[in-house]
């Protein structure tokens, strides 16, 4: 099943980091996902995040506040 | 405490490259070694340490605490505390106004929490007690948390909720105390580690070249500005220096970490330290990217009068040191 994977952010250099990250994640391991950058502020505060980056996979809040590791990004996508 | 680092310092610049003491490059390389080596790895200890704080106490508990608890008053000293140990990053700042006002916070206390964030930082504290010292630190630390917890207070009284846009308004109309699925990450300090460092590595990545620069620029400016050299100009009874100092600061947007080691030749050059802090502060606590970020949530007006009072706070602290210090 694809996966979803979403990464909340205003556009600040950890989340265009997350993002990056993720994206490398998902290209290495051939995993099979669709990756959406939110950057609307309505649309995040629905997850009701006090702290960004986020990222949400299946709609369900992983990470927050920080750039995970790659490790951590692979473990999470399993 | 930190006389091994002078040692080191001096053995380099006099022993190994052979420069001859007196001389202003000798002295300026002297300076540089030795303020960056301690500098840093004081940043390193207070980050590490702040790290350790806020993993146990991540900014959504603080949110719950304010938002479940009466405090009776104290909130405003409060989130300003909580501001203190929370690292701030503005382009959170969004993310985190709507979570506090959806939280039924008062604005005037996440104000409080908006200005304290940013004013006391670890990287600031870090910055702060290898220039200055811990008896400075300490009075700038407890001067932020005041400053915070004063406007917070001020800006509830002027009733402000008129001024946030629109959706924000909405917001605030279905505003409740929480509720939220908050659960707290029940994790071993083993399990805490790898993170919190990850990220101390991360801040110190993102100040390090800053931290450099400004002790590089520091250094010349020591070994080549005399004494007293701003005396003249910027003495305590100069009344405009402060205000002139604290506007000036506004809108840079350099981190603390680049300007704070040049405020702190300015200040051995004779610069009043009142003075000094108000432009410190002006320089770390508001900045226009901030601005920009929150016009998404507040009206023009409002970040005018946010802004305004924090100034006039600021000022008027700075003048308050001049006086006692």
């Amino acid at each position: 099943m694809t996966k979803i994977i979403k990464i909340l952010g205003t556009g600040c250099p950890k989340c265009k980091t997350t993002t990056a990250l993720v994206e490398e994640v998902v290209k290495e391991n051939n995993i099979d996902a669709e990756i959406i950058k939110v950057e609307d502020i309505m649309e995040m505060m629905q997850y009701n995040v006090l702290s960004t980056p986020v990222l949400v996979v299946d709609e369900e809040i992983k990470i927050k506040g920080r750039v995970p590791k790659k490790s951590e990004i692979i473990e999470l996508l399993k | 405490m930190f006389n091994w680092i002078q040692n080191i310092a001096d053995w380099l610049v006099f022993d190994v490259l052979q420069l001859e003491k007196g001389q202003h490059l000798a002295e300026a390389l002297n300076f540089f070694i030795y303020d960056t080596t301690k500098i840093l790895l004081l940043l390193f200890v207070i980050i590490f340490l702040m790290g350790i704080i806020n993993s146990y106490f991540p900014i959504d508990k603080v949110r719950n605490f304010l938002s479940r608890n009466k405090l009776y008053g104290f909130e405003y000293l409060m989130a300003s505390l909580f501001g203190v140990v929370t690292p701030f990053c503005s382009c959170s700042s969004v993310p985190l106004f709507i979570g506090f006002v959806k939280g039924g916070i008062p604005l005037g206390v996440t104000f409080a929490f908006l200005i304290t964030s940013p004013l006391v930082n670890e990287v600031a504290i870090g910055l702060f007690i290898g220039l200055f010292g811990l008896k400075m630190t300490t009075i700038y630390v407890v001067s932020g948390i005041l400053l915070g917890t004063i406007s917070g207070f001020i800006l509830q009284q002027l009733k402000l909720e008129r001024f946030l846009t629109p959706w924000v308004k909405q917001v605030l109309a279905n505003a409740q105390k929480e509720q939220d699925a908050f659960i707290a990450e029940k994790q071993t300090f083993q399990e805490r580690l790898p993170i919190i460092w990850e990220e101390v590595l991360n801040i110190l990545k993102g100040v390090v070249p800053y931290v450099i620069g400004g002790i590089a620029i520091g250094g010349l400016m020591h070994g080549y500005i005399p004494e007293d050299f701003f005396e003249k100009y910027m003495n305590k009874d100069n009344l405009f220096a402060v205000p002139i100092a604290t506007i000036l600061a506004v809108p840079m947007y350099s981190n603390a970490s680049g300007i704070l080691p040049i405020v702190q030749v300015l200040v051995s050059k004779g610069i009043p330290i009142g003075t000094a802090i108000a432009f410190m502060m002006g320089v770390v606590g508001l900045s226009f990217p901030e601005a920009m970020l929150l016009k998404k949530v507040m009206t023009f007006k409002l970040i005018g009068i946010f802004f305004g009072v924090v100034t006039l706070c600021i000022i008027i602290s700075g003048y308050l040191f001049n006086l006692i210090l």
